[in-house]
This record gives C-alpha cells, sequence and structure tokens, in this order.
C-alpha cells in the first residue's frame, strides 16, 4: 500500500464555513492509545473532514471538532484504531444549511 | 401501558413519511431526532425522483420546498485531461411521472417534518436516541439522554450510519465495501449564471454524473447538481476501495473541482459548505433483517439505496419504504400484535413494491463495478483517445479510423471490452 500523496487543499479554510456547535467539553470520538499505522493510514485517507493526520514526527493525530458525523471511520476502524464513536452530546456538533 | 403507539428514530426522509402515516391513521406517534432542526445532519447529491413524494402528499408534493427541476442529463467518462460526455434532454423529464428535482436537504428536510408534525406527530429535536431498551428480545422503547420512552413499536429511521440497527435486529454494522462516502462542496453563484452555465432556463437544472478520473480511477465517481442559487459538487467512493487509495477523498474533490471539464462551470462561485456523509451501495444482498419483535426498519438504516453508476437513488426509497412501514405498523397496532410476525406484511408489502424490486434488479451492479476497475481506470482514456482521432486535426495526413481506432480498443483487449459491456448490460 502507497503512503498517501501531499495534498494541496486548505480543508481548514473549508471547515470554517460550515456551522458547528462544538462541544468543548467532550469529544464524542476517541481514537486508541496506539492505532495500528496502516489502519491510521485508513482514516486519513477516508475521513472527508481530514481530521486524521499524520504529524511532522510521524505521530497520528486526530482533532474532533470539525468532525461532519458521517461515521467513516467508524466504518473503517471502529472499535480498534477509533476506540468509541457516538454521536455527539444533544444540540452539539455540525449544522447543516444546505445539505 | 406504553408511552407512545409508535416511536419513530429520525426525521430524514423515511422517518416523517412513516410518522405521517402513522398520524393519518390516528396512532400516537413521537419521532426523535438527533438535530436540533430535521434535515441539519443530512447531505444528499441531490436529486430527488418526485414519484415517491406524490404518492405520499397528492395534493401537497407541489408545496415542497425543490430547488430545479432536472431537464438535461449528462455523463461524463473523465481523464485526467478530457471529459467525453453523454448530454441528454427530453420533454418526459418533466412529466409529473418521471419528473425529478434538485434538493438541499437543510431545507427540504424540515418540510418533511411538517407535514408529519400537521399530521399530528410529536416531535422532540436535538438529541440522540442512545440506546433501545429491550424486554428479551423484544424492542419496547429507547433511551434519549435521562429519558426512557416506551412504545409498542419503534420505527428505525435513522439512516446509513445507524448506531441502533445491531441492537435492534442483531446485524452487524455494514462492511466497508458496503457503503461509499460522499463529499460535497455548495458552491454559491447568481442564479441567471448557473441557467446559463448549464443551459437551462431559470427553474430548470441539470444532473452531471462522472466516472474516472473524479476518483482517480477508484470505485466510484463525481456528481455535479445545480441548485437555484447553489450547485452541489462532490466525489462519492466505496470505503473499501479508498481506504487504499493514493489520494485522501477531500483531495480528490478539490482535483475533480479543478478540472478543466467541471471548473469553468463553478468559476467565480464561493464554496458555502463542506459536507460529508456515508451512503449505502451493497445492495439487495446487504439488507439486514427488515423487521424483528417491536421494531422495524426503513430507508437507509436498512441499507435500501439503489446505485446504478449512472444514478444514486436512495431518497425516494427512503420515502416509500418510510410511508409503507408507517402503514404496516399501524396494521400491527390495529391486529395488536407487533411481533415480528405480526409485521412481517412490512417485507413483503416492499418486496411487491419497486423499492426491493429496484434493488433486487440491480443485485449485481455492486459486484460488477467493485470487479471491473477498467471502468473507472482505462474507459475514460479509450473514450479520449477515439475521440481525438476524430476531432484533433492539425494538418498531417488523417488515418483512417478503420485503422486508428483498433490499435485504442486492443490496449484494453477486445475480450476484456465486450467482456464487460455483457457483465455491465447483464447487471443492470
Ligand atoms: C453524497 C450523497 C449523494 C446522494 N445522492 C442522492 C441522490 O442524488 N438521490 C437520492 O435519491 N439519494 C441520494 N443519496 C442517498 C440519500 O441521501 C439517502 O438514501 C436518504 O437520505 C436516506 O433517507 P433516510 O431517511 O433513510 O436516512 P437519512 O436521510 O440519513 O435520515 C436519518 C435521520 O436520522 C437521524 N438520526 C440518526 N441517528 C439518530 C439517533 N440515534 N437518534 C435520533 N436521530 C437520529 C439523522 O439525524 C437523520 O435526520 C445520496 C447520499 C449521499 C451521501
Ligand atoms: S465521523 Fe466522518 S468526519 Fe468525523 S472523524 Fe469520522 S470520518 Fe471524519
Amino acid at each position: 500500500m502507497s503512503t498517501p500523496r501531499p495534498t494541496t487543499v486548505s480543508i481548514e479554510e473549508y471547515l470554517g464555513r460550515n456551522r458547528y456547535e462544538v462541544d468543548e467539553e467532550h469529544a464524542h470520538i476517541t481514537i486508541a492509545e496506539h492505532p495500528d499505522p496502516i489502519e491510521f493510514a485508513e482514516l486519513v485517507r477516508v475521513c472527508p473532514a481530514a481530521l486524521y493526520k499524520v504529524d511532522e514526527a510521524g505521530e497520528p493525530t486526530f482533532d474532533y471538532a470539525g468532525c461532519l458525523e458521517c461515521g467513516t471511520c467508524r466504518i473503517v476502524a471502529g472499535g480498534r484504531a477509533v476506540a468509541t464513536w457516538a454521536y455527539p452530546r444533544p444540540t452539539m456538533g455540525v449544522e447543516y444549511r444546505y445539505g | 401501558m406504553a408511552d407512545f403507539d409508535a416511536i419513530v428514530v429520525g426525521s430524514g426522509c423515511a422517518g416523517p413519511a412513516a410518522a405521517y402515516e402513522l398520524a393519518k391513521a390516528g396512532k400516537s406517534v413521537l419521532v426523535i431526532e438527533r438535530g436540533t432542526t430535521s434535515g441539519a445532519k443530512n447531505v444528499s447529491g441531490g436529486r430527488l425522483y418526485l414519484h415517491a413524494l406524490r404518492a405520499l402528499f397528492p395534493d401537497d408534493a407541489g408545496s415542497a420546498p425543490l430547488e430545479r427541476r432536472i431537464v438535461r442529463e449528462r455523463v461524463s467518462l473523465l481523464s485526467a485531461d478530457s471529459a467525453t460526455t453523454l448530454d441528454v434532454t427530453d420533454e418526459l423529464m418533466r412529466d409529473e411521472r418521471y419528473e425529478s428535482w434538485s434538493v438541499l436537504r437543510a431545507r427540504f428536510d424540515p418540510w418533511l417534518a411538517e407535514q408529519a408534525e400537521g399530521a399530528g406527530a410529536e416531535y422532540i429535536n436535538g438529541i440522540a436516541v442512545e440506546e433501545l431498551l429491550k424486554d428479551g428480545d423484544r424492542v419496547t422503547g429507547v433511551r434519549a439522554g435521562d429519558d426512557e420512552i416506551t412504545a409498542d413499536v419503534v420505527l428505525l429511521c435513522d439512516g446509513v450510519n445507524s448506531l441502533l440497527v445491531p441492537q435492534a435486529v442483531g446485524a452487524p454494522r455494514p462492511r466497508p465495501d458496503q457503503v461509499a462516502v460522499g463529499v460535497k462542496h455548495v458552491v454559491e453563484l447568481p442564479e441567471t449564471v448557473i441557467s446559463d452555465r448549464a443551459m437551462c432556463a431559470d427553474g430548470d437544472g441539470m444532473a452531471w454524473l462522472f466516472v474516472g478520473d473524479a476518483t482517480h480511477g477508484r470505485v466510484g465517481g463525481g456528481f455535479l447538481y445545480t441548485n437555484r442559487d447553489t450547485i452541489s459538487v462532490g466525489i462519492v467512493a466505496t470505503v473499501s476501495d479508498l481506504m487504499e487509495s493514493e489520494t485522501p477523498i477531500y483531495q480528490l474533490l478539490e482535483e475533480f473541482t479543478r478540472h478543466p471539464a467541471v471548473a469553468p462551470i463553478l468559476e467565480g462561485g464561493t464554496v458555502v459548505e463542506h459536507s460529508g456523509h456515508l451512503v449505502a451501495e451493497g445492495g439487495y444482498d446487504a439488507l439486514p433483517p427488515l423487521v424483528g419483535d417491536g421494531v422495524l426498519l426503513a430507508g437507509e438504516s436498512a441499507l435500501m439505496c439503489v446505485n446504478a453508476g449512472y444514478t444514486v437513488r436512495g431518497m425516494d426509497l427512503a420515502l416509500a419504504a418510510g410511508q409503507q412501514a408507517g402503514r404496516s405498523a399501524a396494521a400491527a397496532l390495529d391486529a395488536g400484535d407487533t411481533s415480528a410476525e405480526g409485521l412481517a406484511g412490512y417485507r413483503a408489502a416492499l418486496e411487491d413494491s419497486f423499492v426491493l424490486r429496484d434493488l433486487r434488479t440491480l443485485r449485481r451492479f455492486p459486484h460488477f463495478m467493485e470487479s471491473t476497475p477498467r471502468v473507472f481506470r482505462d474507459y475514460p482514456d479509450l473514450a479520449r483517445d477515439v475521440m481525438r482521432e476524430l476531432f484533433l486535426v492539425d494538418g498531417t495526413p488523417m488515418r483512417p479510423l478503420a485503422k486508428a481506432v483498433p490499435p485504442i480498443v486492443k490496449r484494453t483487449g477486445y475480450l476484456n471490452v465486450a467482456k464487460d459491456l455483457v457483465k455491465g448490460m447483464r447487471s443492470l
């Protein structure tokens, strides 16, 4: 399996156009302490919000704040690299204005 | 005594349809939707075929907030530097029987919810059902936050990423080859600019699907739908294949929107939303059990979605399945038996309707797509190279087509092309 190509998109800027009610106190998705690197690379490829990243030191990072609540990471690695997956708490998370 | 006759989980397409039928039949029904407004969590491409909406609301379907009537149909084979496009216009697309419209779910879903509320359904918004209440194998209600609410029957209309289906009927969550992930931009442009670029009158619109380079040859495709004053443009990619892709999905979208065949229609527009959602594509063979004791599944919670490559249909299936689920649940309540046997009429009715018939007709299509990477990798280039022989002229003497085309087809192999054609036709 090849490593994902470098990207040219500024995904943060796009996510900035969305409306979110961010739950600062509670992460609705949590990542395993030492996720399998191959599985983590798969998450990097499939997450439409680019929330799974490998940083310069080669460490996996994840930020739930821009989550689109699609569930793709749960399908790929639920119960493994993605340790827990739930919908955000009441009234929290993304609020599509167009959909 | 249960708190309600029926609880409907989710107010997308299937949920309000089910709740509307139940309320109309005089049943007490509670809808629980996790979005603070219905539609706030939902994404489609999207084009809605109107037949199912008319069957549900014969008098009121015309007042639904729809975007543009689709009167131009395009399908492109996309290479990195070219597009070979089939462009169809047909006055029959305006006929009530076949009509389809582009929709934006954050506008459409609240209208559907209003129809259900208008008929008497009660609504709780902004909280997710976390768990089903069960008595042995029987579903008896739901837990949402600290509240436990009971009902004689629960209808799961909670969509493709249902966290409740495993608990309801014991089916595992979908596998990566049974779902695709979609990522979409909504791009704002003046209404008249969109009409001009789509070569349509205001109020009329275009649906455009892309195979090939949109997903860099991976299983999936691109889509573009014109709305009133926005354009929906996105990528759908089968998750199992995308997991091995060189290019992450958001980058695929970026490159797709910059493709020379796509960029001009979006030129000068502003991206006003970036969304993501799963879509079921496992077909008939991926369906979980549709009923259990005290519980029914309708719409994409049961993976009901037709993906035939040239079109995606989940909303009309969800509306029709929801309507049938509401009717079957009301009949079971009347008969005083909401066990799996009491609800069995639901599956039988769906098997007779277009919902399961269309899924059965296209049963082999998901496998065809997965097992024929040539559709995504080779044919767009093949089409481009044949068209180059036709249309590129530089003053050097032409080669007769009969000489020029065979070597192009030969690259892929005559036999392969013939086999794929037959396999493709058989799966549709
Ligand atoms: C990118 C993309 C393009 C598509 N294009 C098209 C198209 O062009 N035409 C077409 O017909 N279909 C299309 N579809 C498919 C279509 O969107 C779905 O098939 C359809 O929305 C399914 O309807 P549903 O009611 O079953 O589920 P949904 O519409 O997903 O509704 C489920 C509802 O349940 C709610 N919910 C979920 N869990 C809970 C919970 N635990 N508690 C409370 N509420 C909950 C959700 O918030 C949501 O409102 C597309 C899908 C995608 C992703
Ligand atoms: S649910 Fe979707 S958007 Fe959220 S982290 Fe998982 S893959 Fe990314």
